[in-house]
């Protein structure tokens, strides 16, 4: 009976309702919690896997010798490589390319280099605008090493006790 | 007088409550159901038949895209199924993490859940909470594979990589928007490892649902949209071959986690919710004790991964490629090396299933081999499939309205049942 009285009264007063409006009532004087993009980025871990480079020694020699483990390994077959030897006689890439529509950003590429050498950096702001940008050349992936190579070395060296 | 007709109503692709692309076509009699029919297929990827033309291990990141928001979960069945063919066991600390991780991975799928049926009811508030949750959750995904969602972190024989040591922080310079020390106080959880990040976020999560409860629980609008619609009853649940909280919320115990231990799940303590009366309010219940359940197994993974230091892959150079610097001074582990990412392994001939209890239900990975490097035949158990299978059952008789809640309390991902 009592219950029953005080369900009535708790039905008639909207208690349930104000108490959820006193839930977001509270968030309304509450410090946001958003992320104002783009002044303002989310934590990246070293992890990351974002836009692919290709990188190179300290010397400016590129790294990749054309082992062709990555192609082999890339699930979604992003990865087109054609290779010869150089005038030198070492075995280098003559054609190095990354179909990003297709690519699925497992990192598999860069856990199977041997060399170091194609790596999935940090970047994960980039757009297209013509028809064909969407294949990272081996000329585009190199420029990306070259212009991100602090960052890669830096998140390499982060996390490398772990790999 | 007009004859009065049954007309038929095309409920999605495109409706925003379809969640993603369900067809579903309504047999109307006025504002009641009297048949639905679901279509299913638009969001068909072909994953299975991709799987036999690949090595086993580079169909681990097309597990994530299946049901795309438990994605570690699937992955796991996968991995799982794969390590029952080639008879290993992962080191316990592997174990240990893969139970942290498929517990968080619940704890994203019931907010998103959450989130997405109380907006599809008239909750707009919640999906913002929700999702504050889930950004927490995100960075412990991406800090520890690279990937906020798709994360391809588990691999046959343990994990990819251990736990950072640091969690990785928002950078400490005043913007237009924050000013330092706003943005020092959101990095005072980030200030140690992703445990103890993990550890902090667990210590918030109990109030959090509490809010959630207090907003959903006893108002009469949820309630008034939940209770009693979309009845199942205890035998056609099982007849129907419902699992996870569709199952649970009709009042049957059964849960992989408890009923065929995997992982670390035997070494950890759980309840497992059950509901009594099968509609979408004792289903909505459930699954907000599950998110405190699994808090709770958080919690304990998390106090025995910090006391337990070890290695989280098999040693095992045949299935699992080396470590980094083992392969670039040894020739033995360069040639295990350019094995396994060229060719793979080769698993003995046979057939296994393996399943996890998958947010959604019972996530099964059924693995055919003939000793190959790539698996003969791969089917995929999907929770989400049998659910929607008695949409016709659950809807009928109801309003238009309420088919939106019962997609919801279905928990409907379209990765998975297309696949």
């Amino acid at each position: 009976m009592l219950q029953a009285l005080r369900e009535y009264f708790q039905s008639l007063l909207l208690i349930e309702l104000f108490r959820g409006l006193g839930v977001t009532g509270r968030y309304l004087f509450r410090t946001k919690f958003t992320v104002q993009y783009p002044e303002e980025k989310a934590p990246l871990s070293p992890r990351f896997r974002g836009l692919h480079a290709l990188r190179r020694y300290p010397n400016g020699e590129e790294r990749c010798i054309a082992c062709k483990l990555c192609e082999a390994t890339c699930p979604a077959l992003a990865i087109t490589i054609e290779a010869a030897p150089r005038a030198d006689g070492s075995r280098r890439t003559t054609r190095y390319e990354i179909d990003l529509f297709k690519c699925i950003f497992c990192g598999f590429c860069e856990e199977s280099c041997p060399v170091d050498s194609i790596v999935e950096t940090s970047v994960y702001e980039y757009h297209f605008e013509r028809r064909g940008e969407n294949i990272l050349t081996k000329e585009k992936l190199l420029a990306l090493g070259d212009q991100y190579e602090a960052e890669i070395a830096a998140a390499r060296a982060a996390d490398a006790p772990y790999r | 007088m007009p004859e009065i007709r049954n007309y038929t109503l095309n409920f999605g692709p495109q409706h925003p409550a379809a969640h993603g692309v369900l067809r579903l076509v309504l047999e109307m009699d006025g504002e009641v159901v009297e048949r639905a029919d679901p279509h299913v297929g638009l969001l068909h990827r072909g994953t299975e038949k991709l799987a036999e033309t690949k090595p086993f291990n580079q169909s681990i990141g097309y597990m994530d895209r299946l049901d795309y928001v438990s994605m570690m979960c699937n992955e796991h069945g996968y991995v799982r199924a794969i390590e029952k063919l080639l008879g290993i066991e992962p080191p316990i600390r592997a174990q240990y993490i893969r139970t942290l991780f498929d517990e968080i991975t619940r704890i994203l799928n019931h907010m998103l859940w959450l989130g997405s049926h109380a907006l599809d009811l008239g909750a707009m508030t919640l999906f913002l909470y929700c999702f504050r949750e889930r950004e927490d959750l995100m960075d412990c995904y991406e800090a520890v594979s690279g990937a906020r969602m798709h994360a391809a972190y588990y691999r046959p024989g343990g994990v990819y990589r251990d736990l950072p040591d640091q969690m990785p922080r928002y950078r400490e310079e005043a913007t237009k928007w924050h000013s330092a020390e706003e943005i020092a106080r959101k990095n005072e959880a980030r200030q140690g490892s992703l445990l103890d990040f993990i550890e902090d976020f667990t210590q918030r999560f109990p109030s959090y649902i509490d809010e959630y409860e207090t907003l959903l629980t006893d108002n009469r609008i949820w309630k008034q949209r939940t209770v009693g619609i979309g009845v199942v009853s205890p035998e056609r649940a099982l007849q129907l071959g419902f699992t996870g909280p569709m199952l649970r919320g009709s009042g049957i115990a059964w849960d992989l986690r408890k009923k065929q231990p995997y992982a670390a799940y035997d070494r950890v303590d759980f309840d497992i919710p059950v509901g009594q009366n099968g509609d979408c309010y004792d289903r909505y219940l459930v699954r907000i004790e599950e998110l405190r359940q699994s808090n709770r197994i958080i919690k304990q993974c998390v106090e025995w991964l910090r006391a337990n230091p070890g290695p989280v892959m098999i040693q095992d150079y045949k299935i699992a490629p080396p470590p980094r610097r083992t392969m670039k001074t040894d020739m033995e582990a360069l040639i295990h090396h350019f094995k396994l990412f060229s060719e793979g392994y080769c698993p003995p001939p046979g057939e296994v299933y393996a399943a996890v209890e998958a947010p959604k239900g019972e996530f099964g990975v059924y693995l055919i081999s003939d000793g190959a490097n790539k698996p003969y035949r791969l089917k995929v158990r999907a929770p989400g499939f049998a659910h929607l299978a008695a949409m016709d059952e659950m809807a009928r008789g109801h309003m238009l309205a309420d088919v939106v809640a019962i997609i919801g309390t279905m928990d409907i991902v379209f990765g998975e049942i297309d696949r």
